[in-house]
């Protein structure tokens, strides 16, 4: 038996001791030890010389370190609306009765916990599940009946089945990045013969723009980095893939992982940076070891480390940080804290990463895509690139598609592809409604399916959830308004209460409970969140709610009791303390609803 | 003119570069609503109520540096309107009755809900269970009251160099914690003569064996609003 200070050894043997690689060596001891106790997060502690307090903060901070005991077999099962409209949840609830236990509860025995999560990028093939970390897609009854078996039977995770770890990639349509043949080098090899200065001249050519949702132009963030001061200089690679209904950078980072770890490469030529991190979502850890593989072969040829190319100064290396579910890390600042072994609480801005970013140094935080995107305009040329796409929006951008279609999985198209366009070729019929860009994204309506995927038009960071007529639209900003409350950080008063407000507000619409003074109610936290939010997250967690009574007004007013009074609480609702004293929950001691309104 | 300045709700305000909006209107002797703000420590960001709108955005006035020829508005109702939805927030969020509070009169919440006119909770109580720590000698911790302005955290770290306090968790479910595995602040360095336990907005940090020394009604913002008193106390008040 390992004691927990072999297991603490172990981990800082890996990671150093090192008060910045803090959330690796929790993640680490997560893996190791199936949870946290105190005495763990104290001898940390210790080792690092950092606060306790810090340590704790941390470790509370992501959804998959777990301060209390959890099950040796910890399920958790995706909960995106996408993967609800497949059965996700009454999958839960088969494994939650087979195997005697609620969710959210730890077995008697310690043997097994079973919960939600957000979404794991697996809406093309979902329901989707993570058992202690690894996900499973392609849930139906008959694989959660024997996953009930394999743990019932105490059978260890690497003796599972092998194909229940496969992982499609789904990809349906190609174009520019996903058509081409690369051989690793070429685009380095491309941009080195252009010297630094002509290098960056073809990225502003190209007007490539950010690929994670805020559509910046690339070329200024590493021209701002590259005339930043500061010798240390680091690019950073976003894969902190959290967007509910997003899963293109998991194909990228499966198929073309050489193509985005050149890219990186080819930042740092750019700005000059010695440094690279992959900031890599802790639902995406099983691509580690191919993502390892990858650059251990980049390095053998001579395309990372000292003397890339043969260019004497040209140093560069990349080295992987996971995240542990904490979807607010994919916002840049905060993305950085947690690479710095923080908690994930967005920065003030100003200073900008670009000047001030990992540990004090200008770095360039780019997207997955947007990083493969540069070897095209290092093969290709700058213009060759403008050329396509839109004149505001160059090149190709990927789709992850899910949600009522016959053919969901990742598409590439040029910039300025209808949404119609896009919703014939996946196979979609009879659509309510489509969501672009993932939970914080557009909710567009069939009169709007003539509008064009462009950061003019409707722009997205790649997710495309489609709905038919038979979804409620109300449901599924309920879900999202969930997600958002259960994602805030909880550094701003507005994101922290407001989501929590929001969230509470649905669920009260969805008992049947909610009033017209409920729908005023919503759309004035809207703005407020809008408004006062510390970072994009709580701006953008109302977007589905606003979208939603702008558009699907009706959806919403099917859920209300009566749109003419407001009630002034609950009446069950406050029986609720009174059913639990007595043990009760039967239905004599609930007030009739129906009766009551009556009355 | 030579110094720049910018407009603050229609009146010039002077400012040296790199000032920030709040600290360019206090130093013209103009008050602009906040929590987690406070003059010796950089900017937080976290409590909003300082929001104003410059030159067409919403901004924090606290950690935005002030520009040229910006046109800000402060003092306006749909303003305070938004920040007196915070403030309902930050109540409905945590466990506050003021008649039983010890820091009631003492308190820059309760002070801002008065000034800014805030009448009801309008939104459905949390009531979150948070129990408190009276294990300290000299000092109790109702956490019940804590808004997360974290001014005990950066004064322990950055005056008492000490770390006695840190957020855990996130979202509505954030918490203060102390430095000790036992969660105890007994079991803390922590010393009521700390930079720390003289800082809190609210009534987290209370000292001992002086509760209700100063009557009701004689404290501090018995006796003038907040807008006036922090402008001339701040940075020595308790």
């Amino acid at each position: 038996m390992t004691t927990t200070d072999e297991h603490v050894e172990a981990a800082l043997q890996r990671y150093g001791h090192r008060a910045d690689v803090l959330l690796q060596i929790l993640v680490e001891l997560q893996a190791r030890v199936g949870w946290l106790p105190s005495a763990l997060i104290t001898r940390v502690a210790h080792a690092l010389g950092l606060p306790r307090a810090r340590v704790e903060g941390v470790a509370g901070f992501y959804s998959f370190l777990h301060l209390a005991p959890v099950g040796r077999y910890r399920v958790l099962f995706s909960d995106n609306i996408v993967d609800q409209m497949l059965g996700s949840r009454a999958l839960m609830a088969q494994l939650c009765d087979t195997l005697w236990l609620s969710p959210g509860r730890v077995s008697e025995d310690g043997l097994v916990s079973v919960d939600t999560t957000s979404c794991t990028g697996m809406g093309d093939q979902g329901p989707a599940m993570l058992v202690n970390g690894q996900a499973i897609a392609r849930l139906d009854p008959a694989r959660v009946n024997e996953i009930c078996e394999l743990i019932r039977a105490q059978r260890p995770l690497d003796a599972w089945p092998a194909h229940y770890f496969a992982i499609d990639d789904n990809i349906r349509r190609r174009d520019a990045l996903l058509g081409s043949a690369f051989v690793p080098g070429d685009a380095l090899r491309a941009a080195i013969a252009l010297g630094r200065e002509g290098w960056l001249a073809q990225m502003q050519a190209s007007n490539l723009r950010g690929r994670g949702g805020a559509g910046f132009t690339t070329a200024v963030k590493w021209q701002a980095c590259r005339d930043a001061p500061g010798a240390q200089k680091v690019v950073v690679c976003n894969a902190d893939e959290g967007e509910p209904g997003t899963f293109k950078d998991r194909v990228l980072l499966t198929r073309c992982a050489h193509q985005v770890i050149e890219g990186m490469t080819l930042a740092a030529w750019a700005v000059g940076a010695q440094q690279g991190l992959i900031y890599l979502r802790g639902e995406y850890c099983y691509l580690r070891a191919s993502l390892e593989a990858v650059l251990a072969q980049r390095r053998r040829a001579g395309w990372l480390g000292a003397g890339i190319g043969g260019v004497a100064g040209f140093d560069f290396d990349v080295e992987i940080h996971l995240g542990a579910g904490a979807y607010v890390c994919g916002e840049e600042s905060a993305l950085l804290e947690s690479l710095e072994g923080k908690r994930g609480t967005p920065r003030i801005r100003p200073p900008f990463p670009v000047t001030h970013g990992y540990l004090g140094r200008p770095t360039v935080v780019n997207n997955v895509e947007t990083l493969a995107k540069c070897c095209l305009i290092a093969q290709h040329g700058g213009p060759a690139f403008a050329a396509t796409g839109t004149a505001q929006s160059a090149g190709t951008k990927l789709l992850s598609i899910s949600g009522d279609c016959a053919r969901p999985g990742v598409y590439e198209y040029p910039f300025g592809v209808s949404i119609r366009q896009v919703l014939d070729d996946c196979g979609a019929r009879e659509v309510q409604a489509v969501q672009v860009g993932g939970a914080s994204g557009v909710t567009v309506a069939p009169y709007e399916f003539g509008r064009k995927i462009a950061f003019e038009d409707v722009p997205t960071a790649g997710a495309f959830m489609v709905f038919d007529a038979t979804r409620d639209i109300f449901e599924v900003a309920r879900n999202f308004v969930h997600f958002f409350a259960h994602e805030s950080c909880g550094f701003c008063t507005p994101c922290r209460v407001g989501t929590a407000l929001l969230r509470n507000t649905l669920d009260k619409l969805a008992k049947g409970n909610g009033s017209a003074a409920d729908l005023t109610e919503i759309e004035d936290l809207d703005r407020l969140l809008k408004q006062t939010s510390h970072c994009g997250l709580g701006s953008s967690a109302p977007n589905p709610v606003i979208d939603g009574l702008q558009k699907f007004r009706p959806a919403y007013e099917r859920h209300l009791r009566n749109r003419d009074f407001v009630p002034a609480f609950d009446l069950d609702g406050a029986l609720a303390r009174a059913r639990q004293m007595t043990g009760r929950d039967d239905p004599g001691a609930h007030l009739d609803n129906a009766t009551e309104a009556e009355r | 003119m030579s110094t720049p300045h910018f407009l603050l709700d229609g009146l010039p305000v002077p400012f040296e570069e790199g000032q920030t909006i709040l600290e360019a209107a206090r130093a013209a002797g103009r008050y602009i609503p906040h929590l987690c703000w406070h003059p010796e420590f950089a900017p937080h960001g976290s409590c909003k109520l300082c929001v104003v709108k410059a030159a067409g955005r919403y901004v924090s006035s606290c950690a935005m540096p002030a520009r040229a020829g910006w046109e800000v508005e402060s003092d306006t109702p749909a303003l305070n309107t938004r920040r007196r939805t915070l403030l309902q927030m930050l109540f409905v969020e945590g466990n506050h009755f003021c008649p039983a509070c010890e820091k009631s009169g003492d308190c820059q919440l309760q002070a801002l809900a008065y000034d800014l006119e805030m009448t009801t909770p309008r939104f459905t109580h949390f009531f979150p269970d948070r129990p408190v720590d009276a294990s300290h000698p000299d000092v109790l911790l109702d956490f019940n009251r804590c808004i997360y302005c974290e001014l005990c955290v950066r004064a322990s770290r950055e005056t008492d160099g000490k770390a006695v306090f840190a957020l855990s968790q996130r979202g509505i479910h954030k918490k203060l914690v102390v430095n000790a595995e036992s969660g105890r602040l007994a079991d803390t360095d922590f010393a009521a003569t700390d930079h720390a336990a003289h800082i809190c907005p609210v009534g987290v940090i209370l000292h001992k064996r002086v509760g209700f020394r100063t009557p009701i009604g004689a404290r501090t913002y018995d006796a003038a609003p907040i807008r006036v008193v922090a402008m001339r106390t701040e940075a020595d008040d308790d």
